[in-house]
C-alpha cells in the first residue's frame, strides 16, 4: 500500500520474558500526523525504535515508506527524519556544525549541504546563533535545533519521540506551530507523546497504546465521543463522598474515572435529575486515555 | 514560531535512493568521520599536548634514568631503543583509551550512536568509521616519540617513513579492541579490570623498555601473542634495519589482529546497539 508512510501489522517484541509490544497494528497515512499516546511502559518508545531498526521485532510486519523492515531499513532511514526524546546534540560543536555533520550523515551532495544548513537554521530560528556552541543554548533552542537537525535532508516522514517533554508552555506552543506547519506542507509525522493536549492539537488520528497493544484508534474528537460522550460531570468532595458517587454511578451504568481530586462521570449530556452535584465540562481525550489505559500505571 | 510559509520545511520530493545502498558504504563511513573530525576541532589542543608530553616523559625517565645504568641494549643505544619502542606505547594510548571510554560515553551518556544509527548508517559502518578515525590519530601521534627521540640524537633514516603506516595498522586493531571492550562491558568502572589485566602487561611486556630476550622462555612465547610487541619490532627495524621474513611475519600479525578485532568490535557493538 503506497499511500501509507508507516504500516505495522501484528508486531510483537519480546525482551526476554517481557512483552513490550504485543500484536500492534498501526497506520500512518501519507501526509498526516498520527499521535501515539500511552502511559509510560505502554510500548511507545519500543515502537519508535523499531521504525529505525534499532529494535528488531520478534514477529510481525513493518513497512516504512514502502520499504520492508528490517531488511531495507537503511533506505527507509535515508528518507526519514528522527527527533529523539533525549537530546543527543554534540554539545561542544556550534549550531551550524551540528547541522553540517548531519547533512553529511544523510548524504547530501556537496552543493546541497550549505543551502540545507541554512534552511535548517531558519526552521530552528537560530540564524543569529549559528556560531554559538550548543552548550550555550536554552532548552527551547536546543529542542528546535534537534528538530531542525532531523529535517536537514527534507525527509518525507518525521518521527518525533516526545517532542516537547520538559519544556515551558511558551516553548511547547512554538514547537507545535512548527510541527503543524510541517504537516500542512505534506510531511508524514508519527509523534509519540504522553501529553494529551499535544496529541489533541496536532494529531489527525490518535492511537492509544496500553500494555503493548493499540486499544483505540481514531480522530481525537471521535474517540472522545465514542468513549466519554459529550459532557463529563466532575464530583468533588472528601474521599468517602467520591467513593459513594463512584459506586452509584457505576451501579447506574455510567462510566467513571478518577481525576485525582474528583470523580468524573462520563457521557452525562442530557441527564439531569439523577446526578449528584458537580461541575460539568466538555469531555476530552484525557478522559478517554484514562478510561482505556487504566487509572493506575504499573 | 508561527507559520513559516516562506521556508520550504520538508516534503520536497527527492530521488528515492542515491546510488546503491549496501554494506560498508563509503558515504556512511565518511559521515562518521566528518562527525569525529568536526568534534576534534574542540579538543585537539589537549590531546596533542598529552600525546607529545607523555612520550617525552617516558623517554626522559627511562632513557636517562635507566640509561645511566645501561648504555646499550640489544646492540642499540638505550635512548634510541626506548625512543623507538615508545612509538608503540603512544599508538596504544592514542587508540585503546579513546576507543574504550569514548565509545562508552557516546553510547551511554551522550546517546550519539542513537542519532547516527537513525541516519542511513549501520553499526558495521559506525564501528569502521570510529576505528579508522582513531587509527589516523594513532598513526599521527605515534610518530611524536620518534620526533622527540630525534631531538635527543636518534638518527633519521629514510625507511622510517613507513612508521606512520605501522602505527595506523596497529592503532586500528587497538581501537577496535577498545570498541569491543566498550560493547561488552556493562559499566565504565569495569574498564579497570581490562586496563590492569590486558593493557598494562601489554605495554610493559612488548619489548619497549627492555628486550623480551631477557625474559623466561614462557614470557618470550607469550610476547609473540602481543600485537604491541610486533609493532615495537617493526618500528625498530624500520629505524635500524629490516630483518626480512621476520618483519613480514610481524606485519602479518598486526594485520591479523586488526581484522579480527574489527569484526569482533562490530559484533559486540551490534549486540549492544541493536536489540
Amino acid at each position: 500500500m503506497p499511500d501509507l508512510a508507516i504500516r505495522l501489522r501484528a508486531v510483537v517484541k519480546h525482551f526476554r520474558e517481557i512483552v513490550a509490544v504485543d500484536g500492534l497494528d498501526l497506520d500512518v497515512p501519507e501526509g498526516t500526523c498520527v499521535g501515539l499516546l500511552g502511559p509510560n511502559g505502554a510500548g511507545k518508545s519500543t515502537t519508535m525504535k523499531m521504525l529505525t531498526a534499532q529494535v528488531i521485532a520478534s514477529s510481525g510486519e513493518i513497512e516504512v515508506l514502502g520499504y520492508e523492515l528490517p531488511a531495507q531499513s537503511k533506505v527507509a532511514r535515508a528518507e526519514m527524519g528522527v527527533v529523539p526524546q533525549l537530546d543527543n546534540l554534540d554539545t561542544t560543536l556550534t549550531v551550524e556544525q551540528n547541522l553540517r555533520v548531519f547533512a553529511h550523515l544523510y548524504r547530501l551532495e556537496r552543493s546541497e549541504r550549505a543551502p540545507a544548513v541554512e534552511r535548517a537554521l531558519k526552521i530552528a530560528k537560530l540564524e543569529d546563533r549559528r556560531t554559538a556552541k550548543v552548550d550555550e543554548l536554552s532548552g527551547g533552542m536546543r529542542r528546535r535545533l534537534l528538530i531542525a537537525r532531523g529535517l536537514v535532508h527534507q525527509p518525507k516522514l518525521l518521527l518525533l519521540d516526545e517532542p516537547t517533554v520538559g519544556l515551558d508552555p511558551q516553548v511547547r506552543q512554538e514547537l507545535w506551530a512548527l510541527i503543524d506547519a510541517l504537516r500542512s506542507e505534506g510531511t508524514s509525522i508519527l509523534m509519540s507523546t504522553h501529553y494529551i493536549e499535544e496529541a489533541e492539537r496536532l494529531a489527525d488520528t490518535v492511537t492509544i497504546m496500553s500494555h503493548g497493544k493499540a486499544v483505540a484508534t481514531g480522530k481525537p474528537s471521535e474517540l472522545v465521543l465514542e468513549h466519554a460522550g459529550r459532557e463529563v460531570l466532575e464530583v468533588y468532595g472528601p474521599p468517602a463522598r467520591l467513593a459513594q458517587a463512584e459506586q452509584e454511578a457505576v451501579a447506574a451504568g455510567t462510566r467513571t474515572r478518577r481525576t485525582g481530586t474528583s470523580v468524573a462521570l462520563m457521557g452525562v449530556e442530557g441527564r439531569n435529575g439523577d446526578l449528584p452535584e458537580g461541575v460539568r465540562r466538555t469531555a476530552n481525550l484525557e478522559d478517554v486515555f484514562v478510561l482505556l489505559t487504566g487509572e493506575e500505571v504499573a | 514560531m508561527g507559520r513559516t510559509a516562506d521556508i520550504p520545511l520538508a516534503g520536497v520530493p527527492r530521488p528515492r535512493t542515491r546510488g546503491r545502498i549496501g554494506r560498508l558504504e563509503p558515504a556512511a563511513i565518511r559521515g562518521v568521520l566528518v562527525r569525529e573530525i568536526t568534534n576534534f576541532g574542540s579538543y585537539w589542543r589537549s590531546t596533542t599536548f598529552s600525546s607529545t608530553i607523555d612520550p617525552t616523559i617516558y623517554l626522559l625517565a627511562f632513557g636517562f634514568g635507566f640509561g645511566s645504568l645501561v648504555s646499550k641494549v640489544g646492540g642499540y643505544d638505550y635512548v634510541d631503543f626506548v625512543g623507538t619502542g615508545v612509538v608503540a606505547t603512544a599508538v596504544l594510548f592514542a587508540s585503546v583509551f579513546p576507543a574504550m571510554f569514548g565509545t562508552f560515553v557516546k553510547y551511554s551518556f551522550q546517546h550519539t550512536y542513537d542519532a547516527i544509527l537513525a541516519a542511513p548508517v549501520d553499526t558495521e559502518e559506525l564501528v569502521t568509521g570510529e576505528a579508522l578515525w582513531m587509527a589516523i590519530r594513532a598513526g599521527t601521534y605515534g610518530c611524536m616519540p620518534l620526533l622527540v627521540a630525534m631531538a635527543f640524537g636518534l638518527e633519521p633514516r629514510i625507511d622510517m617513513v613507513v612508521i606512520p603506516a605501522i602505527a595506523f595498522i596497529s592503532g586500528f586493531g587497538w581501537a577496535a579492541f577498545g570498541i569491543m571492550i566498550a560493547g561488552l562491558l556493562k559499566s565504565i568502572d569495569n574498564f579497570n579490570y581490562v586496563t590492569s589485566t590486558v593493557i598494562t602487561p601489554t605495554f610493559l611486556v612488548a619489548g619497549t623498555f627492555f628486550p623480551l630476550s631477557g625474559l623466561p622462555q614462557w614470557a618470550q612465547i607469550a610476547g609473540n601473542f602481543n600485537p604491541l610487541h610486533h609493532t615495537v619490532e617493526l618500528v625498530r627495524h624500520a629505524s635500524f634495519g629490516w630483518e626480512g621474513w621476520a618483519d613480514v611475519a610481524h606485519l602479518g600479525a598486526i594485520l591479523l589482529f586488526g581484522v579480527v578485532m574489527w569484526r569482533l568490535a562490530i559484533k559486540a557493538l551490534e549486540r549492544k546497539l541493536i536489540t
